[in-house]
């Protein structure tokens, strides 16, 4: 258990630059989950935490100590690897027991150690198992407890669950978060996966082009972020984005209406802004916006209807129960789910 | 026909199969079968000096072979020959793809230079290590001399031998570090880094991980250089030193040529052939029977 410090990491392949500085400070215990789309540098941060890449410039501390220069034998960290990565021309046994070896433990104790995280993951039976013979699930556990094992400072998951299948997926990710929970141990989880992230992170990295977008806890990030590119990547279906400008102290839309807004942000008249808002927010009754219905995803409890505005911009709705309304629909839009971001910037304005 | 027929009637009757397989056939037969069978019929005869009445005379030629001390002592400098080639090929081999696999700037180039021996012919290998290392023309012979070390092998025995050995492994190396490369490609590189992680040195590593995985490759290598070692040597041998000086160099191979081509004992030759061609089937079964238990993945 240690506390993980990242400051201004910037790394550089060649000339393309992937990180632009990173800061990131965690607890003690902390489950950290770096999420964003492929490209965004989520990887390369983990794998310069691990000690697998070197940064080009900034400083990495575990537990308080200055770890940037040292090779990832000396860190004392422990990776859950996208492919698994078990060795194998070794028993599950001899998997676990590898790293312990390494640190000349006795065998009776390296014995007592795998019989302990077997039983935690439920592997018992499959220690005299070379990783060929086991199943894809199977193949994870083993992984996961490799990293139990060693006791590291911290634990970093490389999207251990995108090779498995959707059930199993949902299945590890809560034993995942229940491991977690029970040893403590603070971790790193990176995936492109927005489910994974908000249902298992404490707090939430996002990522875009090699900048931290925001760090803050997942309803947070829900409820309150920080540019547009964060709010249309968490939550499914996509945040609606509307154009308008200031006037008065409300949002006039490109489209006509005039929005008020519970606070009034201190905007000159005519700044150009982005409003965005939850297709989940959006409820039908006159006086707001009138979308032309293309397609209607019926999900049971819910259904979700895709369409377009009078000026063409694609608009995403989830109403409640079941439509069956063909042709216009009129929406609302609550002033209290309203998210204000400057145009230029995608920056959001505001409270 | 609505549906696909099952392979065993994709062709009708046995003709067409046949006629597929009838090249690789005639082949095996024209260039295996057949001088093989030569050697062993040949290997129950006995000729007269001037080739002109055989007779059959069972085993007796393997027995006479199997009791001559000199074939028994060219045997032992066999197997210490083909040992020192197989280790010494594999080892630098093994180095080179090692070094080869790394990110290093200008590794296409060393590769291509590396794959270049195996393009060389036996003979001209040979003449290539006896411009270098002859006592009186080649530039490190001359230089040993010149610090006052009494190379010449064609008066040494044990300089020879380690000449001839030399040369042969350095022909061999290029094949192998072929496969070590492939094989070193192939291992993942998220394994080497949950090894890193786990606390392993790179030397460490190299002989828990990398190593392990890599042994059915050394181990088919193994069984090729032996085999390599046992009949690819004979231009070289007989390019450096014509199994001299006295008999110091003079491999099973090369005594099969001696005893066949230069003495005209065809019996002994070819019983000495046959004897050679039973250690390498035996070789080769070893080789797959053990390669298919050790595959890892």
């Amino acid at each position: 258990m240690a506390t993980l410090k990242l400051t201004d990491i910037k790394k550089q392949f060649g000339t393309t630059q992937v990180l632009h500085g990173v800061d990131l400070n965690v607890a003690e215990g902390e489950m950290i989950v770096i999420v964003g789309a492929s490209g965004c540098g989520k990887s390369t941060l983990l794998r310069i935490v691990a000690g697998l890449e070197f940064a080009t410039s900034g400083q990495v501390d575990i537990g308080g100590q200055d770890v940037t220069g040292l090779d990832p034998a000396e860190r004392d960290v422990a990776m859950v690897f996208q492919n698994y990565a078990l060795y194998p021309h070794m028993s599950v046994f001899q998997n676990m027991a590898y790293g312990l070896k390494i640190r000349r433990m006795a065998p009776e104790d390296i014995r007592k150690r795998v019989a302990q995280a077997a039983a935690l993951l439920g592997i018992e039976a499959l220690l005299e198992r070379r990783p060929r013979e086991l199943s894809g699930g199977q193949r994870q556990r083993v992984a996961m407890g490799r990293a139990i094992v060693r006791e590291p400072k911290l634990f970093l998951f490389d999207e251990p669950l995108s090779n498995l299948d959707a059930k199993l997926r949902v299945q590890m990710r809560a034993e995942i978060k229940r491991l977690q929970r029970r040893l403590g141990v603070t971790s790193l989880f990176v995936t492109h996966d927005q489910v994974e992230a908000m249902t298992l992170g404490d707090r939430l990295v996002v990522m875009h082009q090699g900048h931290a977008a925001q760090v803050a806890t997942p309803m947070e990030i829900w409820s309150r972020p920080a540019d547009t590119y964060v709010a249309s990547f968490i939550g499914s279906p996509a945040m609606n984005f509307l154009p308008g400008t200031m006037e008065g102290g409300a949002v006039r839309l490109d489209l006509g209406l005039k929005l008020h807004l519970p606070a009034t942000p201190a905007l000159a008249d005519g700044h150009k802004v982005t409003l965005g808002i939850r297709p989940e927010h959006l409820c039908p009754g006159a006086g707001g916006i009138t979308m032309n219905l293309e397609l209607l995803e019926p999900l049971g409890s819910e259904t979700v209807a895709h369409g377009r505005l009078p000026d063409g911009t694609e608009l995403t709705a989830r109403l409640p129960g079941e439509v069956t309304t063909e042709g216009p629909l009129s929406l609302l839009l609550p002033s209290e789910h309203l998210h204000l971001f400057d145009a230029a910037t995608g920056k959001r304005i505001g409270a | 026909m609505s549906r696909p027929a099952p392979a065993s009637h994709l062709f009708r009757g046995t003709a067409l199969p046949w006629l597929l397989l009838l090249p690789q056939l005639v082949i095996t037969a024209l260039f295996f079968f057949w001088p093989a069978g030569q050697a062993v019929w040949q290997s129950l005869l006995r000729e007269d000096a001037f080739g002109l009445r055989s007779e059959f005379v069972g085993l007796e030629n393997f027995a006479d072979v199997l009791a001559d001390p000199t074939w028994l002592a060219a045997f032992g400098r066999t197997l210490l020959f083909s040992g020192s080639v197989a280790s010494l090929a594999l080892v630098s081999a093994l180095f080179l793809a090692v070094q080869a696999d790394r990110n290093i700037r200008g590794a296409s180039v060393f590769k291509t230079l590396l794959i270049w021996p195996y393009a060389v012919a036996p003979a001209v290998a040979a003449v290539l290590w006896l411009f270098m290392f002859h006592p009186n023309i080649g530039i490190f012979g001359r230089m040993l001399n010149a610090a006052g070390i009494a190379w010449d092998y064609k008066l040494n025995g044990d300089q020879a031998m380690l000449l001839v050995i030399v040369a042969s492994a350095w022909k061999q190396v290029s094949y192998n570090f072929i496969f070590f490369l492939a094989g070193l490609q192939s291992i993942p590189k998220s394994v080497l880094e949950a090894a890193a992680i786990d606390g392993a040195s790179p030397r460490y590593r190299f002989w828990t991980v990398v190593f392990p995985l890599l042994s059915p490759t050394a181990f088919f290598l193994l069984v090729v250089n032996l085999v390599y070692a046992f009949f690819d040597t004979f231009g070289v041998i007989h390019a450096l030193t014509q199994g001299g000086p006295g008999k110091a160099t003079e491999t099973l191979i090369y005594r099969v040529y001696t005893d066949g081509v230069v003495n005209l004992n065809l019996g002994s030759s070819a019983a000495q052939s046959v004897i050679l061609m039973v250690l390498v089937v035996g070789l080769t079964f070893m080789q797959f029977r053990y390669v298919e238990r050790r595959v890892h993945y």
